[in-house]
């Protein structure tokens, strides 16, 4: 190009177009949409990953809470006045599908050892998984001591350790236990024992003065194998309605074993009888015992209190968090739009109103309320007390900001009023931090909620309602033995803990990115 | 300065003066009648509640209040929880077991919070600062009651290192006691060195941009010496008072550390002059005053002790 000369190019008239006249040329139409306030923030939203994982974490666990409660609560996870209950009380958590088995290492001595035998041979559940050590000397006798204690280091089936328990029972309910064994085939009614001094419902075999069974018959090795020979009652049975399935052993028409005492009048019978826990668990409630978290100390089912207690939090939360924005919002804008005097004297009452510690406000409240309208609402109440005061100090600054810019100069001078102005014009602007704001007040209730009703300070244990706070109380005596008890209610609290606090931060850089990295 | 310190002084007396009256009347209100129990004298019980005053109409109560109680320091005696004790006795009696739990974790997690949030600045965007970040953010969320659980389950029972419970006895300082203690300390301190960590790095990443910073370094200044004299220092500026304010807000102890490790401190006294019934309204009373006068007091020695530390700061000063 620089080696020609311009002077040597002609342009004639023919080089040239004419600009079409039948119809104007307009700039194009913007293609792509326009791209709101909101939709910005949630385009830079999705872009902050871990917030998108905790938000559906959240989300998650809000399903959790909102439809386990529905779907699968039963009598079982609710009721605490049937003393049945507290047999099927500190199962561990099991959970076929994942392989959780709800089995755990035990070291037992020789009695107990037989005593888990026994409950295999009588009802085919065999508690005794493995055996990972023994019989081994009891370590604490002295190397003198003859024949000492023998021990034994299990895994073990904690379902089917359950074993027996006695029952007494109406007469129309042992007819409907044998009509459901008839109909399922499954053994729940195990014969009544003869020795009327036994006490343990798990000891049906004869069994010498440590509590092991005779060992009568040796088989080629030399070792003596357990004979469990039962100790059933079969004189003249004085019950005689039993017309349901009958164990093994029981062949002799003329002897069969008697399957329950009776007691009380004629006009009343009571029916003691021996039943399997696992067995008479699958005749209530129709499946087999098998808890996803386990259960606590009272036989609840911990899968479903802690739906309950979760639900409850999440409900008194986004409560509360709406109660304050509302309250908040109203206040924190009258004071910041109009400012001076006013301004001044609303800040003294929020300053006293938090100067009272939140743990005194809570406590006077529950003194005071809680017997006209109960705990729940007298908790809601102190936390607005006091809640609303933070989102209001947000609102007036948020105020601060803009009730000098133009165009609210602009709005007043075509006469717009001052609620126009204040809702209409400036409230929206501060919208993106009064959302962070409210979402982040939500572990916030969470955590005093579940602190609250763990030291007692309020009470909501019952047989419906329950809080994270109180499940972890009463899993605390547990911690050692039964750790799974207090395990699950704290993983909740901190997994929604950590989700919450990330969510709320992955919104505040969406809404407002120049305060990204300012913790 | 003086004129701002006295101002501030006075308006937190006046809020905590409003603040007692209203829960002086608060308390007042409620049904307070000793329970009637077998073996209790009931006449002679209206005898003496009569001689303190308790049957005064509501205003003269009051006047009671300010002159004996507030001005004169006489707070009473427990009605239920300790029958008959002076409630301020037992006061000062729970109060050095709570101090001298949250002296110690304040002596631990300051230092680490501090090295870790410097740690950090230095190394930002690094992966130590990444996984410092998500460690902190996991950390300041978790509540401190699980981390006792935690500290309770495998330091105390698995690894059987620490006593479940704090010692008893009297001897704050020994080194039994300080072992016994060292769950508590460590329960309340990882949430302590999270904020402080996360606190401390966003200031000091924020005053590693800064110019002067630059200036300091093109005038010859090696790295270390400009981070310790010029970036550190003036970060220190809204660390300080933070700390400071931390160390007050944590006299009033953490009730729920404090039962879980059964450590006989501010906070069971607290819990349990509530849920005793009828509940122990002098304890209440006591433990209230004690409560607001430590947040106002740590609010207002947070704001003052930015001036002193940063004269560049007029506190109160007009625009």
């Amino acid at each position: 190009m620089s080696e020609k000369n311009y002077k040597d190019i002609t342009v004639t008239a023919s080089d040239f177009e004419m600009v079409p006249m039948d119809g104007r040329e307009h700039d194009k139409k913007l293609e792509s949409k326009p791209v709101g306030y909101f939709r910005d923030a949630f385009n830079r939203f999705c872009k902050n990953k871990s917030s998108v994982v905790a938000a559906c974490i959240i989300l998650f666990l809000l399903l959790y809470a909102i439809f386990v409660p529905m779907l699968c609560e039963t009598t079982y996870s609710l009721a605490l006045t049937d003393t049945n209950y507290l047999n099927y009380s500190k199962l561990p958590p099991k959970i076929e599908a994942l392989g959780v088995d709800g089995c755990s290492i035990v070291t037992v001595n020789e009695s107990d050892y037989y005593k888990l035998l026994g409950i295999g041979e009588e009802t085919g559940l065999n508690p005794v998984v493995e055996i990972i050590k023994g019989p081994y000397d009891d370590p604490t006798a002295g190397p003198k001591k003859k024949n000492p204690t023998q021990y034994y280091d299990l895994k073990v089936d904690n379902y089917y350790n359950l074993g027996m328990m006695y029952l007494t029972i109406s007469e129309a309910e042992y007819q409907k236990i044998q009509a459901w064994q008839n109909e399922n085939k499954i053994q729940v009614i195990y014969p009544a024992i003869t020795d009327a001094k036994q006490s343990d419902a798990n000891v049906w075999y004869k069994a010498n003065k440590k509590g092991a069974p005779t060992m009568s018959k040796v088989d080629k090795d030399g070792d003596g194998y357990l004979d469990f020979t039962n100790i059933y009652r079969t004189t003249t049975p004085s019950d005689t309605t039993y017309n349901s399935l009958r164990v093994p052993g029981d062949t002799n028409p003329d002897k069969p074993y008697s399957y329950a005492r009776v007691t009380g009048t004629s006009s009343a019978k009571g029916f003691v009888v021996r039943v399997s826990k696992y067995n008479y668990f699958q005749y209530r409630y129709g499946f087999e015992p098998a808890f996803v978290f386990g259960t606590n100390a009272r036989g609840q089912d911990i899968f479903t209190r802690l739906a309950a207690g979760a639900r409850f939090s999440f409900m008194l939360a986004i409560g509360i968090s709406a109660i304050n924005l509302f309250l908040g919002a109203i206040y924190g804008a009258i004071q910041g739009y109009y400012g001076g005097a006013i301004d001044l004297c609303m800040d003294r009452f929020a300053d006293i109103l938090s100067g009272v510690p939140f743990m005194v406000v809570t406590t006077l409240f529950q003194l005071h309320l809680s017997k006209h309208v109960g705990p729940i609402t007298a908790l809601l109440f102190a936390f607005v007390l006091t809640g609303w005061i933070g989102m209001a100090a947000r609102v007036r600054m948020q105020f601060y900001r803009f009730k000098g810019q133009e165009y609210i100069l602009a709005a007043r001078t075509l006469g717009a009023r001052d609620s126009r102005l204040m809702f209409k014009h400036i409230f929206p602007n501060s919208l993106g931090t009064i959302i962070t704001g409210s979402v982040l007040a939500i572990p916030g209730v969470i955590f005093s909620e579940s602190s609250l009703t763990y030291l007692g300070i309020v009470n909501l244990e019952s047989s419906t309602e329950t809080s994270v706070g109180t499940m972890l109380a009463n899993g605390k005596d547990y911690l050692s033995t039964y750790p799974f008890i207090i395990l699950f209610p704290a993983l909740f609290i901190s997994l929604l803990m950590i989700s919450f606090n990330l969510f709320g931060n992955g919104l505040r850089d969406a809404f407002n990115p120049s305060l990204r990295g300012n913790e | 300065m003086v004129k701002y310190v006295f101002q501030r002084l006075l308006l937190m007396l006046m809020v905590f003066m409003i603040i007692i009256s209203m829960c002086f009347v608060l308390v007042k209100l409620l049904p307070d009648k000793p329970a009637e129990q077998f073996g209790k004298d009931m006449a002679l019980i209206e005898m003496r509640r009569a001689a303190l005053g308790y049957d005064k109409p509501l205003i003269e109560q009051y006047g009671i209040f300010l002159s004996k109680t507030l001005f004169g320091g006489d707070w009473g005696v427990s009605e239920t929880l300790y029958l008959g004790q002076d409630v301020w006795k037992v006061f000062m009696m729970k109060m050095p077991a709570t101090v001298i739990v949250n002296v110690y974790t304040m002596l631990f997690s300051v230092p680490t919070g501090l090295l870790l949030g410097i740690y950090a600045a230095l190394r930002k965007n690094k992966w130590q600062d990444h996984f410092i970040s998500t460690a902190v953010m996991v950390f300041v969320s978790v509540p401190s009651y699980v981390y006792a659980f935690l500290v309770q389950y495998i330091l105390c029972f698995r690894l059987q290192w620490f006593p479940f419970q704090m010692k008893s006895g009297y001897d704050f300082l020994s080194w039994d006691m300080f072992v016994s203690l060292v769950p508590a300390i460590l329960s309340l301190s990882f949430g302590t060195i999270a904020g402080l960590t996360r606190y401390v790095r966003a200031e000091l990443t924020e005053v590693l941009t800064s110019d002067f910073l630059l200036l300091a370094r093109t005038k010859g200044l090696s790295k270390g010496q400009t981070i310790v004299r010029h970036a550190l220092r003036n970060a220190m500026v809204p660390i300080f008072p933070m700390i400071l304010g931390e160390f007050i807000g944590i006299m009033s102890g953490s009730l729920i550390i404090e039962q879980i490790f059964g450590i006989p401190g501010v906070g069971p006294l607290y819990v349990s002059s509530i849920t005793s019934n009828p509940p122990d309204y002098n304890f209440f009373m006591l433990l209230t005053a004690f409560y607001t006068l430590i947040g106002l007091t740590s609010s207002i020695v947070v704001d003052i002790s930015y001036g002193f530390i940063d004269p560049r700061i007029r506190m109160g000063s007009k625009k």
